[in-house]
Protein backbone atom coordinates (compact mmCIF):
# COMPACT_ATOMS: atom_id res chain seq x y z
CA UNK A 1 0.00 0.00 0.00
CA UNK A 2 2.77 2.41 0.92
CA UNK A 3 4.37 1.71 -2.45
CA UNK A 4 1.15 2.59 -4.24
CA UNK A 5 0.93 5.88 -2.38
CA UNK A 6 4.57 6.67 -3.13
CA UNK A 7 3.96 5.89 -6.78
CA UNK A 8 0.91 8.14 -6.95
CA UNK A 9 2.76 10.96 -5.22
CA UNK A 10 5.67 10.60 -7.60
CA UNK A 11 3.45 10.70 -10.69
CA UNK A 12 1.72 13.77 -9.26
CA UNK A 13 5.13 15.37 -8.78
CA UNK A 14 6.08 14.61 -12.41
CA UNK A 15 2.84 16.22 -13.54
CA UNK A 16 3.58 19.28 -11.37
CA UNK A 17 7.08 19.63 -12.88
CA UNK A 18 5.80 19.43 -16.44
CA UNK A 19 2.93 21.85 -15.90
CA UNK A 20 5.29 24.51 -14.56
CA UNK A 21 7.80 24.38 -17.42
CA UNK A 22 7.58 27.86 -19.01
CA UNK A 23 8.01 26.63 -22.59
CA UNK A 24 5.35 23.94 -22.11
CA UNK A 25 3.02 26.75 -20.98
CA UNK A 26 3.99 28.91 -23.97
CA UNK A 27 3.17 26.01 -26.31
CA UNK A 28 -0.11 25.38 -24.49
CA UNK A 29 0.91 21.76 -23.74
CA UNK A 30 -1.58 19.73 -21.74
CA UNK A 31 -0.70 16.66 -19.72
CA UNK A 32 -3.35 14.07 -20.46
CA UNK A 33 -1.92 11.14 -18.52
CA UNK A 34 1.17 10.14 -16.60
CA UNK A 35 1.63 6.50 -15.68
CA UNK A 36 4.67 4.48 -14.67
CA UNK A 37 7.08 4.60 -17.66
CA UNK A 38 4.57 6.48 -19.84
CA UNK A 39 3.35 9.97 -20.58
CA UNK A 40 0.59 11.23 -22.87
CA UNK A 41 0.81 14.93 -23.78
CA UNK A 42 -1.47 17.04 -25.95
CA UNK A 43 -0.52 20.02 -28.09
CA UNK A 44 -3.71 21.94 -28.95
CA UNK A 45 -3.79 23.53 -32.38
CA UNK A 46 -2.77 27.18 -32.33
CA UNK A 47 -2.11 29.56 -35.23
CA UNK A 48 1.08 30.86 -33.60
CA UNK A 49 2.63 27.40 -34.13
CA UNK A 50 1.96 27.28 -37.87
CA UNK A 51 4.95 26.49 -40.10
CA UNK A 52 3.22 26.94 -43.44
CA UNK A 53 0.55 29.66 -43.56
CA UNK A 54 -0.78 28.30 -46.90
CA UNK A 55 -1.79 24.99 -45.37
CA UNK A 56 -2.11 25.96 -41.69
CA UNK A 57 0.01 22.93 -40.74
CA UNK A 58 2.00 23.37 -37.53
CA UNK A 59 5.80 23.56 -37.66
CA UNK A 60 7.92 20.47 -37.09
CA UNK A 61 9.71 22.33 -34.31
CA UNK A 62 6.53 22.37 -32.21
CA UNK A 63 6.23 18.59 -32.68
CA UNK A 64 9.89 18.25 -31.62
CA UNK A 65 9.19 20.20 -28.42
CA UNK A 66 6.08 18.07 -27.75
CA UNK A 67 7.99 14.78 -28.22
CA UNK A 68 10.92 16.03 -26.12
CA UNK A 69 8.61 17.09 -23.27
CA UNK A 70 6.59 13.85 -23.31
CA UNK A 71 9.76 11.71 -23.49
CA UNK A 72 11.32 13.56 -20.54
CA UNK A 73 8.13 13.06 -18.49
CA UNK A 74 8.16 9.33 -19.33
CA UNK A 75 11.73 9.15 -17.94
CA UNK A 76 10.69 10.99 -14.77
CA UNK A 77 7.77 8.57 -14.45
CA UNK A 78 10.26 5.67 -14.50
CA UNK A 79 12.63 6.93 -11.82
CA UNK A 80 12.58 5.40 -8.36
CA UNK A 81 13.58 8.77 -6.92
CA UNK A 82 13.08 12.02 -8.77
CA UNK A 83 16.52 13.24 -9.87
CA UNK A 84 17.51 15.72 -12.57
CA UNK A 85 17.70 14.37 -16.12
CA UNK A 86 19.14 15.78 -19.34
CA UNK A 87 18.36 14.86 -22.95
CA UNK A 88 21.41 13.34 -24.63
CA UNK A 89 19.90 12.92 -28.06
CA UNK A 90 16.58 12.83 -29.80
CA UNK A 91 15.89 11.54 -33.29
CA UNK A 92 12.60 12.48 -34.90
CA UNK A 93 11.23 10.89 -38.06
CA UNK A 94 8.48 12.89 -39.74
CA UNK A 95 6.13 10.35 -41.27
CA UNK A 96 3.36 12.55 -42.62
CA UNK A 97 2.20 16.16 -42.25
CA UNK A 98 -0.03 17.06 -39.32
CA UNK A 99 -3.51 18.25 -40.25
CA UNK A 100 -4.45 21.90 -39.80
CA UNK A 101 -6.81 22.70 -36.97
CA UNK A 102 -6.24 19.45 -35.09
CA UNK A 103 -4.52 18.86 -31.76
CA UNK A 104 -1.46 16.59 -31.75
CA UNK A 105 -1.03 13.94 -29.06
CA UNK A 106 2.30 12.43 -28.06
CA UNK A 107 2.59 9.13 -26.27
CA UNK A 108 6.06 8.51 -24.87
CA UNK A 109 7.44 5.38 -23.24
CA UNK A 110 10.63 4.96 -21.27
CA UNK A 111 11.37 1.39 -22.37
CA UNK A 112 14.71 0.94 -20.64
CA UNK A 113 16.23 2.47 -17.54
CA UNK A 114 19.82 1.92 -16.48
CA UNK A 115 21.89 3.47 -13.72
CA UNK A 116 23.04 6.32 -15.95
CA UNK A 117 20.93 6.37 -19.07
CA UNK A 118 17.23 6.13 -19.93
CA UNK A 119 15.93 5.15 -23.38
CA UNK A 120 12.65 6.44 -24.79
CA UNK A 121 10.42 6.13 -27.81
CA UNK A 122 7.41 8.23 -28.67
CA UNK A 123 4.79 8.73 -31.36
CA UNK A 124 2.91 11.90 -32.28
CA UNK A 125 -0.57 11.44 -33.78
CA UNK A 126 -4.04 12.96 -34.10
CA UNK A 127 -6.46 10.13 -33.25
CA UNK A 128 -4.72 6.85 -33.89
CA UNK A 129 -1.25 5.99 -32.57
CA UNK A 130 -1.01 3.45 -35.40
CA UNK A 131 -1.25 6.29 -37.93
CA UNK A 132 1.54 8.51 -36.57
CA UNK A 133 2.66 11.96 -37.72
CA UNK A 134 6.10 11.52 -36.21
CA UNK A 135 8.12 8.94 -34.32
CA UNK A 136 11.04 9.62 -32.03
CA UNK A 137 13.68 7.79 -30.05
CA UNK A 138 15.72 9.47 -27.36
CA UNK A 139 18.34 8.91 -24.71
CA UNK A 140 18.52 10.78 -21.43
CA UNK A 141 21.28 11.13 -18.85
CA UNK A 142 19.83 10.20 -15.48
CA UNK A 143 20.96 12.20 -12.50
CA UNK A 144 22.92 15.14 -13.73
CA UNK A 145 25.41 16.83 -11.41
CA UNK A 146 22.60 18.25 -9.26
CA UNK A 147 21.52 14.85 -8.00
CA UNK A 148 22.41 11.21 -7.56
CA UNK A 149 20.59 7.97 -8.28
CA UNK A 150 19.97 5.46 -5.52
CA UNK A 151 20.80 2.05 -6.89
CA UNK B 1 0.93 35.58 -52.02
CA UNK B 2 1.68 31.98 -51.18
CA UNK B 3 4.47 31.15 -48.76
CA UNK B 4 6.66 30.03 -51.64
CA UNK B 5 6.10 33.34 -53.46
CA UNK B 6 6.90 35.29 -50.30
CA UNK B 7 10.05 33.27 -49.76
CA UNK B 8 11.11 33.71 -53.39
CA UNK B 9 10.52 37.48 -53.18
CA UNK B 10 12.44 37.73 -49.89
CA UNK B 11 15.33 35.81 -51.39
CA UNK B 12 15.45 37.94 -54.54
CA UNK B 13 15.46 41.08 -52.39
CA UNK B 14 18.24 39.68 -50.18
CA UNK B 15 15.85 39.99 -47.26
CA UNK B 16 16.88 37.23 -44.84
CA UNK B 17 14.39 38.35 -42.23
CA UNK B 18 11.62 38.10 -44.82
CA UNK B 19 12.12 34.33 -44.79
CA UNK B 20 11.20 34.26 -41.12
CA UNK B 21 8.42 36.80 -41.09
CA UNK B 22 6.38 34.56 -43.40
CA UNK B 23 6.32 31.78 -40.79
CA UNK B 24 4.24 32.25 -37.59
CA UNK B 25 6.20 29.61 -35.61
CA UNK B 26 9.50 31.40 -36.36
CA UNK B 27 8.01 34.52 -34.77
CA UNK B 28 6.78 32.49 -31.79
CA UNK B 29 10.35 31.27 -31.19
CA UNK B 30 11.82 34.75 -31.74
CA UNK B 31 14.00 33.76 -34.70
CA UNK B 32 15.94 36.25 -36.77
CA UNK B 33 18.61 35.88 -39.41
CA UNK B 34 21.67 37.79 -40.52
CA UNK B 35 24.52 37.29 -42.92
CA UNK B 36 27.96 37.24 -41.26
CA UNK B 37 30.49 37.12 -44.07
CA UNK B 38 29.13 34.31 -46.22
CA UNK B 39 27.40 32.56 -43.33
CA UNK B 40 23.66 32.76 -42.77
CA UNK B 41 23.28 32.74 -39.00
CA UNK B 42 19.93 32.17 -37.31
CA UNK B 43 19.42 33.62 -33.85
CA UNK B 44 16.80 32.66 -31.25
CA UNK B 45 16.35 35.63 -28.94
CA UNK B 46 16.10 34.66 -25.29
CA UNK B 47 12.80 35.05 -23.50
CA UNK B 48 11.55 33.30 -20.38
CA UNK B 49 9.06 31.42 -22.55
CA UNK B 50 11.94 29.29 -23.91
CA UNK B 51 12.85 27.83 -20.51
CA UNK B 52 12.48 24.08 -19.97
CA UNK B 53 14.10 23.80 -16.55
CA UNK B 54 13.41 26.78 -14.29
CA UNK B 55 15.69 25.43 -11.52
CA UNK B 56 18.94 25.68 -13.51
CA UNK B 57 17.63 27.63 -15.51
CA UNK B 58 18.04 25.98 -18.93
CA UNK B 59 16.40 26.27 -22.33
CA UNK B 60 13.79 23.65 -23.29
CA UNK B 61 15.32 20.96 -25.50
CA UNK B 62 12.47 21.41 -27.94
CA UNK B 63 13.39 25.05 -28.55
CA UNK B 64 16.98 24.08 -29.41
CA UNK B 65 15.71 21.31 -31.70
CA UNK B 66 13.37 23.73 -33.43
CA UNK B 67 16.16 26.31 -33.84
CA UNK B 68 18.50 23.70 -35.38
CA UNK B 69 15.82 22.42 -37.75
CA UNK B 70 14.84 25.97 -38.75
CA UNK B 71 18.47 26.95 -39.40
CA UNK B 72 18.80 23.93 -41.70
CA UNK B 73 15.63 24.81 -43.60
CA UNK B 74 16.67 28.45 -44.00
CA UNK B 75 20.11 27.40 -45.23
CA UNK B 76 18.41 25.16 -47.83
CA UNK B 77 16.01 27.94 -48.87
CA UNK B 78 18.86 30.40 -49.10
CA UNK B 79 21.35 28.31 -51.05
CA UNK B 80 18.99 26.52 -53.43
CA UNK B 81 18.72 27.86 -56.96
CA UNK B 82 14.97 27.40 -57.11
CA UNK B 83 13.00 27.91 -53.95
CA UNK B 84 11.21 24.76 -52.86
CA UNK B 85 9.88 24.12 -49.38
CA UNK B 86 12.15 21.52 -47.82
CA UNK B 87 10.28 18.80 -45.94
CA UNK B 88 12.03 17.33 -42.94
CA UNK B 89 12.34 13.55 -43.21
CA UNK B 90 14.41 13.00 -40.09
CA UNK B 91 16.47 15.07 -37.70
CA UNK B 92 18.78 13.85 -34.92
CA UNK B 93 19.69 16.28 -32.20
CA UNK B 94 22.66 15.89 -29.87
CA UNK B 95 22.33 17.92 -26.69
CA UNK B 96 25.87 18.83 -25.68
CA UNK B 97 25.48 21.39 -22.90
CA UNK B 98 22.57 22.85 -21.04
CA UNK B 99 21.32 25.96 -22.83
CA UNK B 100 21.84 29.04 -20.68
CA UNK B 101 19.16 31.76 -20.58
CA UNK B 102 20.88 33.64 -23.43
CA UNK B 103 20.45 34.27 -27.15
CA UNK B 104 21.34 31.15 -29.15
CA UNK B 105 22.81 31.14 -32.66
CA UNK B 106 22.78 28.38 -35.25
CA UNK B 107 24.23 27.68 -38.64
CA UNK B 108 23.52 24.87 -41.06
CA UNK B 109 26.00 23.45 -43.56
CA UNK B 110 24.70 21.47 -46.52
CA UNK B 111 26.82 18.34 -46.68
CA UNK B 112 25.10 16.90 -49.71
CA UNK B 113 22.68 18.43 -52.15
CA UNK B 114 20.97 15.80 -54.25
CA UNK B 115 18.15 16.00 -56.73
CA UNK B 116 15.60 14.88 -54.17
CA UNK B 117 17.43 14.72 -50.86
CA UNK B 118 19.61 17.21 -48.98
CA UNK B 119 21.73 16.39 -45.95
CA UNK B 120 22.47 19.21 -43.51
CA UNK B 121 24.61 19.44 -40.38
CA UNK B 122 23.77 22.17 -37.89
CA UNK B 123 25.43 23.58 -34.79
CA UNK B 124 24.00 25.88 -32.14
CA UNK B 125 26.07 27.98 -29.76
CA UNK B 126 25.73 30.83 -27.29
CA UNK B 127 28.73 32.92 -26.16
CA UNK B 128 31.49 30.63 -27.37
CA UNK B 129 31.10 29.16 -30.83
CA UNK B 130 33.74 26.50 -30.11
CA UNK B 131 31.55 25.16 -27.27
CA UNK B 132 28.25 24.35 -29.02
CA UNK B 133 25.15 23.72 -26.86
CA UNK B 134 23.62 21.36 -29.43
CA UNK B 135 24.25 19.93 -32.85
CA UNK B 136 22.07 18.05 -35.29
CA UNK B 137 21.96 16.43 -38.65
CA UNK B 138 18.89 16.41 -40.77
CA UNK B 139 17.71 14.83 -44.01
CA UNK B 140 15.29 16.84 -46.10
CA UNK B 141 13.11 16.15 -49.13
CA UNK B 142 13.62 18.99 -51.58
CA UNK B 143 11.36 18.37 -54.55
CA UNK B 144 9.12 20.79 -56.33
CA UNK B 145 5.41 20.29 -55.86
Amino acid sequence: MADDTDQRLKLKLVRGFSVNVPHNKALGLEIVEIEPHEALFKLPYDEKLVGNPDTGVIHGGAITALLDAASGAAVFASLVNIVPIATLDLRIDYLRPAEAGQAVLAKATCYKMTRNVAFTRAVAYHDDPDDPIAHSVGTFMVSTKLGTVKS
Amino acid sequence: MTLLERLTAAKQAGDYQGLFDAIPYAKFLGLSAAMHGDELITTMRYTEDLIGNPALPALHGGTLGALLESAAIFELLWRAETVVLPKTITVTIDYLRSGAPLDTHARGVITRQGRRISNVRIEAWQGDRSAPVASAHGIFLVMRG
